[in-house]
């Protein structure tokens, strides 16, 4: 997994509550067995004016011009500032892959859905919470600012804005540790096995019928 | 020291390790497979040279891509039409032969959505953590577990480690008492929920569903509750265990038999909320109040009662807000002041993990009973949540009262749940679904959907728009 550590980039507005999945990468895509190739469609529905499906040619589709991800000023973000309850609806992961191949490693909002949430993480993405009327500060700064930019600080887990002032933001600390490190964390767990090994054998004496499921 | 909830006793009981930052090691005792949110996970740990843990915790099975009509589906995988939906099932049928992963292939009779046929054939049992790639794993708290969704970097940690790394969430109790009114049923209550706390109320949270209502609903609507516990926000419903509970799992394929189905049930028994148990967040509904519901927008919390009318966002003082009611106003194409039963029906889909089991084809099929569709409905398709659903309506015949309705019966699949298969709504038609989001573009390109009960929406099969199933005969 990518490492996060310091991000400096541009920030581009998702201006609406309850960005759902569907939304962020619609399901006709989610037919790929790749982990990778879902960047040009994500946002299909609001990013194009046609219907998108998988293998179309995407760079020969008409673009919605009135889609702020579609706006000159905003090309090359890195950074998605969002409203309440982003990434909300399915728990598919295409959706931070989609955002990810899209160029965005953060996604800044008053709140996320638990699932996209979680997902962001193991990809090497931050999702990031402000409390609503200081995104409400950013959405202002951003729109009156051109190549308004952010850095963000997830060691010292700040937000500094272009006029220096800094923003302090919450993250949980073994997530903060793999996204820093860029620790695959199947790995990690698999350093505690005699522990789950443990675990799994008094299981086995409480639980028996748990076990031997697929010789039925 | 106050009391521990359910959602707190199976916390505990599936505690490895709890990490001095706040992290947990959680144990995952059934793991459900789909081909969607699979090959990925299964190609990871290839790549990584890694094994599944423990291949008799898991259970596979197509459903999200497989077509629902008879002539594809009799043709197995090669009746998929569409090349990518074919080769999405055809690499969880190689995945699960490679590593002995037991799964109920396309027409296998056991096959069926994954949601429904967990529970329904014993895989999903009380006291258990379930997984499952797809936010509507929710479903098995119904049985008194602790069943939630996952991503699929969750899905490859769980088949190489056996457990998640997590971290508590909070609890919650929804409470509902009094007693619902004829023709309400568990899908209004829970859309009725949801339009009490938000998409977002119950984010962060377990949601306990207790109080009288659920104390007397069955089996499959509790299930139907709990599906939608994500459309609220929370990874995780639950119902406390009951006689209820134990009548529906007694027998089932794959549940304990003989003395290991003592040991079971006197485990069972623990599994409730202790009286003194407490919770970080209580709400109340009265049951007795709730009316059929239909959502209007593309949120599930945009939902009223069939008496109601479209709202109009120049009331709500909410910026945010309104400039969301207004786009969802004009992509459903709805006017303010429009009376809900005044919206006209395209089409109709019965089906779904919300809404797919025994007694929704029996709802639907007694309002329809004798009746005729709209000649102004394209089309109304009944699709059983599993091959087992299939074959118990088939049985009592409620196929032929579609049939002479006018309706289709299909085989089993999500279907027009999220149209990944070939059906699904064309830009503009309005659909009374009883499925669970009504998201843009989520049943077909510009598809307007509406949530509702199987009673609701076979109602508005016959009627062409939608129509109040408690005074509709």
């Amino acid at each position: 997994m990518k490492s996060f550590t310091v991000l400096t980039g541009l920030a581009a507005p998702m201006d609406r509550s309850n960005v759902d999945t569907d939304l962020i990468i619609p399901k006709q895509f989610l037919k790929s067995i790749n982990r990778s190739g879902f960047g040009p469609n994500a946002f299909d529905e609001l990013r194009y004016l046609d219907k998108g499906e998988p293998g179309r040619d995407n760079s020969q589709r008409p673009l919605n011009p009135e889609f702020p991800l579609n706006f000159s000023r905003y090309q090359g973000a890195s950074i998605l500032v969002a409203r309440e309850n982003f990434g909300c609806g399915s728990s598919r992961e295409h959706a931070p892959w989609a955002l990810e191949e899209y160029g965005f490693r953060c996604v800044i909002a008053p709140s996320f859905a638990d699932i996209f949430y979680n997902n962001c993480f193991k990809n090497g993405m931050l999702p990031l919470v402000l409390e609503e009327p200081l995104v409400a500060q950013i959405f202002a700064e951003l729109y009156a600012q051109e190549g308004y930019s952010l850095t963000v600080d997830l060691e010292r887990q700040v937000v500094i804005k272009p006029n220096g002032e800094t923003l302090a933001f919450e993250v949980d600390a073994f997530r903060k540790h793999c996204l820093l490190n860029g620790f695959d964390d199947i790995g990690l767990t698999l350093q505690d096995a005699e522990q789950i090994k443990t675990y799994e054998a008094e299981r086995r004496l409480s639980t028996p019928w748990l076990f031997g499921f697929a010789q039925h | 020291m106050a009391g521990k909830t359910l959602y707190d006793k199976l916390w505990q009981a599936h505690l490895v390790s709890q990490r001095d930052d706040g992290s947990a090691l959680i144990y995952i005792d059934r793991h459900i497979v789909h081909e969607v949110t699979s090959p990925q996970a299964f190609e990871g740990l290839r790549l990584a040279g890694r094994k599944p843990w423990r291949v008799d915790s898991v259970v596979a099975t197509p459903d999200h891509n497989v077509p629902t009509t008879h002539n594809e589906r009799a043709s197995g995988v090669a009746g998929i039409e569409d090349p990518i939906s074919r080769i999405q099932v055809q690499t969880l049928d190689e995945n699960c032969d490679e590593l002995g992963i037991l799964e109920f292939k396309i027409n296998d009779p056991r096959q069926g959505i994954v949601h429904v046929i967990g529970p329904e054939s014993g895989a999903c049992l009380p006291g258990m953590t379930i997984v499952c790639g797809d936010s509507h794993t929710s479903t098995n708290g119904a049985l008194g577990a602790l069943s939630f969704g996952i991503g699929t970097s969750e899905v490859e940690h769980v088949l190489a480690t056996q457990c998640l790394v997590a971290k508590k969430m909070g609890n919650m109790l929804v409470k509902v008492d009094g007693t619902l009114g004829a023709g309400v049923t568990p899908k209004d209550v829970v859309l009725a929920i949801i339009g009490t706390i938000g998409t977002a109320g119950g984010t962060g949270y377990a949601i306990e569903f207790g109080g009288d209502v659920f104390r007397a609903m069955s089996m499959e609507g509790r299930l139907t509750v709990c599906n939608m516990a994500i459309e609220a926000g929370a990874r995780a419903g639950m119902v406390a265990v009951d006689e209820t509970t134990l009548d529906y799992v007694r027998g089932r394929d794959y549940a304990p038999k003989a003395e290991q189905w003592d040991m079971a049930v006197a485990q069972w028994r623990q599994l409730h909320s202790d009286a003194d148990a407490v919770f970080d967040r209580v709400v109340e509904l009265d049951g007795s109040a709730i009316a059929p519901q239909v959502t209007w927008g593309n949120s599930p919390e945009m939902v009223l009662p069939i008496s109601g009318s479209v709202p109009d966002p120049a009331q709500e003082a909410d910026v945010v807000k309104q400039t969301g009611m207004t786009r969802a106003l004009q992509y459903m194409g709805l006017t303010p002041g429009q009376p809900i039963t005044s919206i006209r029906v395209d089409r109709v889909f019965i089906g779904s993990c919300t809404n797919s089991r025994i007694e929704d084809m029996r709802a639907a099929a007694a309002v329809v009973q004798g009746k005729t569709k709209a000649a102004s409905v394209k089309e109304a398709i009944v699709v059983p949540g599993s091959g087992q659903v299939k074959a118990q309506a088939e049985a009592e015949g409620l196929h032929h009262i579609f049939l002479a309705a006018g309706l289709e019966w299909r085989e089993p699949g999500c279907s027009m749940c999220l149209a990944m298969n070939a059906d699904r709504l064309e830009a503009g038609e309005h659909c009374a679904s009883t499925s669970n989001r009504n998201f843009e573009g989520r049943q077909g390109y510009g598809g307007r959907t509406h949530l509702v009960s199987p009673a609701m929406a076979a109602a508005a099969a016959i009627a062409g728009h939608f129509v109040d199933v408690r005074t509709f005969n």
